[in-house]
């Protein structure tokens, strides 16, 4: 015990000032970025504005507090990001069970899909989506998103399923059954609780990836965040600033949502 | 009672291959009901493969196998039905790693016996008492010594009151000193009439407990006979060089 300590302390010396010095190196090149943007802006004759964007996260009117379009953009963001979250986890769930069944169909069907997803541009597939198939379904535009981007990460998602599942030993599956389980209850009550701390960090990753991806619907016109930020770049010219603010947002949602996944993990981890 | 009646498992001609390996070779045997058989041999003999096979852990190629009069097929109903009866201990424990000792014990009665929470506790308890570790009941497999782990997951396969208990080389993953503890347990066992199917390499338990010696090699059985003739006049050479190999130092 006394012995890893010492070691731990060591470690932490260490990494103290690594970091000091990893903080010093990215503070250096931060600065610098930042003067060649300024700088550069200034050459061209870019006029800031800065003082304009607080007006597309918030509206004062008549002493109520409305959202700026900034704001209404994120929430259809977010809309689109949980309803996606939710379908890919099924539509990736469905996939990976297919692929390791005993079905010949079920594993040929789940092998085609994948096959398709990953090997033709998301861009295409969105305007497959959009310009045969939601004319033919009558799909609007924000559930044409929808499917086209659980369509797409569903893909991702059932592999890091199938891995996390195939990661819990072989052992497991022949305890369950020598206790008499189904297959269903043994992947209920032994695989998939042991499987999920593992799936847990790549998951976290494809969802990370879906909120980005998720601007690509702005080629539809569904009003995004990022299809918000094109449209007040079309009226006031403000692009730098704009979509500094955009993909500081974006920043904001994905590093929020690794951090609470973290914290997540750091739970789940004490028992063993 | 007829000779039938006391079968509990049959196994008749039994074959098994793995792609090109063939690792069992039309096997055949009967099993009775109370009697305690310990099958060693060298490894890839098949040992675990035959024990594997009454379970259904592994599906059997050729021949039948008949447990407690239900044949095993592809049938999955009946394939539930045979685990049931047949309780499974392995080398490496295979312990739920994210269940409680209690909830290891529990699951399997409430999941597939249908029993309630408490009735399945107060069974788990009485087992765990059984196996001497009530105390350990509320932590997880992991806060436990091999001989303990190998314990609790006796005690989960007895949790579902099986008529047959397959031993797939229990204490060989466990360090010296905790193989007794769980040879103890066992001979226990023995004592209160299960059958057992043990693949072990400890001989002095066999001597003590076994009523039948099976030895095999290359995926067939040699030879069949009691302890006192098999260790003292083994008729097969194979038999001969293996038992002179293990027992020499």
């Amino acid at each position: 015990m006394s012995v890893n300590r010492k070691a731990l302390f060591r470690y932490w010396k260490v990494s103290q000032q690594s970091r000091v010095v990893a903080t010093l190196q990215y503070l250096v090149f931060m600065a610098s970025l930042v003067w060649v943007v300024v700088h550069g802006a200034n050459q061209m004759g870019y006029q800031w504005q800065w003082y304009n964007i607080p007006e597309y996260f918030y509206k004062v009117f008549e002493g109520e507090i409305y959202p700026g379009r900034l704001i209404k953009g994120l929430g259809v963001t977010v809309d689109l990001t949980l309803w996606c979250v939710g379908f890919t986890l099924l539509t990736g769930l469905i996939t990976a069970l297919l692929r390791m069944s005993d079905s010949i169909s079920g594993r040929w069907l789940s092998t085609i899909y994948l096959e398709l997803v990953r090997n033709t541009p998301l861009l295409v597939q969105l305007y497959l989506f959009y310009f045969v198939f939601s004319p033919i379904f009558g799909i609007d535009r924000f559930w044409t998103g929808v499917i086209c981007l659980t369509f797409y990460e569903g893909s991702f998602v059932a592999e890091i399923i199938r891995s996390g599942v195939q990661s819990v030993e072989r052992g497991q599956w022949e305890a369950g059954d020598s206790i008499g389980l189904t297959r269903w209850d043994n992947y209920r009550y032994i695989v998939i609780p042991q499987a999920i701390p593992i799936m847990l960090p790549p998951l976290t990753g494809q969802i990370i990836n879906l909120i980005k991806h998720s601007s690509i619907v702005s080629v539809i016109a569904v009003a995004d965040l990022t299809t918000e930020g094109r449209n007040i770049i079309a009226d006031t010219f403000m692009s730098f600033e704009i979509w500094f603010t955009v993909a500081g947002i974006y920043l904001v949602l994905t590093l929020s949502l690794s951090m609470f996944v973290t914290w997540l993990e750091n739970r789940t981890r004490v028992r063993t | 009672m007829t000779d039938t009646d006391k079968r509990v498992i049959r196994l008749d001609n039994v074959s098994k291959s793995f792609g090109n390996f063939q690792a069992l070779k039309g096997v055949s045997f009967d099993i009775n009901h109370g009697q305690k058989v310990v099958v060693c041999g060298p490894s890839g003999s098949g040992k675990s493969t035959m024990i594997r096979c009454i379970n259904r852990l592994e599906e059997h190629d050729g021949g039948s196998i008949t447990v407690n009069g239900v044949e095993l097929t592809d049938d999955m109903a009946n394939i539930l039905a045979v685990r049931r009866e047949v309780g499974m201990v392995f080398q490496q424990f295979n312990l739920f790693p994210h269940l409680t000792v209690l909830d290891n014990l529990t699951l399997g009665p409430m999941r597939s016996r249908g029993a309630d929470k408490q009735q399945a506790q107060g069974t788990a308890m009485e087992y765990l008492e059984r196996v001497r570790i009530p105390d350990q009941a509320n932590k997880y497999p992991s806060q436990l010594s091999g001989g303990q782990q190998q314990r609790v997951a006796i005690a989960r396969s007895l949790c579902m009151k099986p008529k047959i208990m397959l031993f797939d080389e229990p204490t060989s993953a466990l360090d010296p000193e905790m193989i007794k503890e769980v040879l103890d347990v066992m001979i226990e066992l023995a004592e209160e009439g299960m059958t057992m199917i043990v693949v072990t390499h400890e001989m002095g338990f066999a001597k003590t407990v076994a009523d039948t010696m099976i030895f095999m090699d290359h995926g067939e059985i040699v030879e069949v006979a009691p302890p006192s003739e098999f260790f003292s006049s083994p008729r097969s050479e194979r038999t001969q060089l293996f038992l002179s190999q293990i027992l020499s130092h």
